[in-house]
């Protein structure tokens, strides 16, 4: 497939498809790739890189890029596809201007997991392990334990919508495992739910990568950037205040996220943040019934249409049971 | 030379918590080791850095300048400053060690700024020689050695001990009854030893900054590499809250009802409303904002502080930018343009 990738890159530049290639930029090392624009068929095989490290979900650059002239070609991870719809969805892309190459994938690797084994140098793929070079030694490690947290529990390996696919179409997943750390956290007391979340927002560092990388967070400007806007909040009276923005930020992208992850990829402080989006998600598809963001082109968004059997605001009072 | 066993960290730490405030490198639960400060039973990470830099005990990201009330024609002014109380800071990596000077540089020089000046006068640091190396650290090319660490006091692990070598007079002060026992230096040397042959194999320590000055400026600034290297950068503030030796600021105030309260606070070239004027933004697009941080490090803050490049090789942006851009691949993409 990575070759695959690279070479349906090249051929669509020089067939004049496209003017312009969106990937990934070869690193420093393997797992240090930055997303990036290529159009010359000489930058291709120089720098184009498709790998197990390929995580970052390129589709939000496609606001800014689909609006350029000439065709943009995006490769597209299953998971790409639903935020890339969603975007559609949300006028926010024009499709005519970008040709989408949908990759078949297996789940993306975490360079976070290769930190912990520290000084990594290089990663080899060999089927299902990855032989992980570092100064310190060799190992091998199975590569579902180096994955993404998305990946490892995968919601759909559905490419949406896509002009070409390279690899085998795939399905969406049963729910299972992807709401399990939601669960265990309904489950708590609202007192333990609280010293969960104080743990994880006070580390916040208010550096706004988890919003600037959202794909549903799409706004010219952001509230939290306008000074006049009174929440500008450059500084928190506590360390938790940062809460406020976090949730404030999972209601605002509430029934449009897609659950991509990106925004626990990119925390720099490792905070889990997709778990406010998921519960979201799994508040809606229960109230509501079973809807997904990005999935279609069609669909009412569930908290955007009304109907005579939706949940009244008093559910509240009897969700959660004992919790409540 | 003074030593004492690993195993026996907790009652070095007890000691040191005795005499002074005593932060340490310890894991903050999500695999991050964070400064925290120490209470009995707090384990020393043995993690290579931690992920926010120990600019942070200097340079906090919120601070309280002052107050004021008014009241008719009178204004007052209300003392809103943290005590400056003295600290222990234990810990500390050779390559923050250096930061501090670059700091220094930025802080203490002309007008001092007396908060950052309270801090850095009111703390002892213990640097911590690096055992284990991670593969983004190049702290070498800004000469930078992390087996003599610096600081008041330092420290390096070997076998089973922790050595302990007092620096200055305040690091002498800080080791006086301390549970030290005695010790030659051999094993301290050997150790050294191990870590500059580690450091020579490190991927990223030889990198060519030569022709990053005044006289290349220009041709770097219109170089036509930004675009490229820009294009994809988010606009976050990440690279700039986790760097060792970013020190820009903001200055605000709020009314809290009894009064005007006005503090500090982190700010970043990389956000669309940095150093806004009235009339406008003097960086209006992404490629400016990402060139001003590189040109800040590479060409600018040498040019005014006698060639020291404003970066110590830490390696965190390298690790913790979500598209991977960093100094390392902004320096070599740029390097023909010096020549």
């Amino acid at each position: 497939m990575q070759q695959s990738v690279k070479e349906k890159a090249r051929a669509l530049l020089e067939n004049g498809t496209v003017s312009r290639v969106l990937g990934w930029k070869k690193g420093e090392f393997c797992y240090d790739l930055t997303p990036s624009v290529f159009t010359r068929v000489e930058e291709v095989d120089r720098d184009f890189v498709y790998s197990d490290f390929s995580g970052a979900n390129l589709s939000k650059y496609l606001i800014s890029e689909s609006k350029k002239n000439g065709k943009v070609a995006a490769f597209l991870k299953p998971c790409d596809s639903y935020s890339f719809v969603q975007l559609l969805k949300e006028h926010r892309i024009c499709r005519e201007n970008v040709y989408v190459v949908g990759v078949a994938c297996d789940g993306m690797c975490d360079p976070r997991m290769l930190e912990e084994k520290g000084g990594v140098l290089r990663v080899e793929a060999r089927g299902d392990t990855l032989r992980v070079e570092s100064l310190y030694g060799m190992e091998d490690v199975a590569r579902k334990n180096l994955l993404l947290e998305r990946c490892r529990v995968c919601k759909s390996k559905k490419i949406v919508l896509f002009d070409e696919l390279l690899g085998e179409q795939g399905k969406e997943a049963p729910a299972g495992d992807r709401f399990a750390e939601v669960s265990k956290l309904e489950a708590e007391t609202p007192e333990e739910r609280f010293a969960f979340w104080q743990k994880e927002l006070s580390r916040c560092i208010r550096c706004n990568a988890c919003r600037n990388v959202c794909p549903a967070c799409s706004c010219e400007k952001c509230v939290f950037d306008n000074p006049k806007s009174g929440v500008a909040n450059k500084a928190a009276a506590d360390p938790f205040e940062e809460n406020l923005f976090h949730i404030i930020r999972a209601f605002h992208v509430a029934g449009r996220c897609t659950d991509c992850g990106e925004c626990s990829r990119v925390c720099p402080q490792h905070i889990p943040l997709h778990l406010l989006n998921r519960k979201f998600i799994k508040d809606i598809n229960e109230l509501y019934g079973p809807y997904m963001a990005g999935s279609d082109l069609e669909s009412k968004p569930a908290l955007l249409t009304y109907d005579t059997g939706d949940c009244e605001p008093s559910v509240v009072l009897t969700r959660g049971g004992e919790q409540a | 030379m003074k030593r004492i066993l690993l195993s026996r960290l907790n009652a070095l730490f007890a000691a040191l918590a005795g005499k002074e405030k005593l932060y340490i490198p310890a894991q903050d639960g999500s695999g991050n080791a964070s400064y925290t400060l120490w209470r009995e039973g707090l384990i020393l990470s043995d993690s290579g850095n931690t992920n926010r830099s120990a600019k942070d005990l200097f340079f906090p990201q919120v601070e309280n300048l002052v107050g004021f009330r008014v009241s008719g024609k009178e204004i007052e002014m209300i003392e809103t400053r943290d005590p400056a109380e003295a600290f222990i800071l234990f810990g500390v990596r050779a390559c923050d060690a250096r930061s501090f000077e670059l700091l220094d540089r930025v802080f203490l020089t002309d007008a001092k700024d007396t908060y950052y000046e309270n801090r850095r006068q009111s703390a002892t640091v213990v640097t911590m020689a690096c055992s284990r190396p991670e593969a983004t650290c190049f702290c070498g090319n800004f000469g930078i050695d992390p087996a003599e660490p610096g600081g008041d006091v330092s420290c390096w692990t070997e076998g089973e001990y922790l050595y302990w070598q007092a620096n200055t007079d305040k690091g002498e002060a800080l080791t006086q009854g301390l549970p030290l026992e005695d010790c030659e230096s051999e094993k301290v040397d050997a150790a050294k030893a191990t870590i500059r042959s580690m450091t020579e194999k490190l991927p990223l320590n030889h990198l060519d900054l030569s022709g990053f000055d005044r006289k290349h400026m220009l041709q770097i600034f219109h170089s036509d590499k930004w675009a490229g290297l820009s294009e994809s950068c988010l606009g976050c503030g990440t690279c700039t809250f986790v760097c060792p030796t970013c020190q820009c600021y903001d200055i605000q105030e709020f009314n809290d009802g009894q009064a005007v309260r006005r503090f500090r606070c982190w700010d970043s070239c990389m956000y669309k409303d940095f150093t806004q004027m009235s009339a406008g933004q003097p960086r209006p697009t992404q490629k400016e904002r990402f060139r001003q941080r590189f040109m800040h490090k590479l060409v600018y803050f040498p040019d005014n502080n006698d060639g020291l490049f404003g970066c110590v090789g830490c390696g965190r942006c390298l690790k913790r930018c979500p598209i991977h851009m960093n100094i390392v691949k902004v320096s070599k993409a740029l390097k023909e343009e010096t020549v």
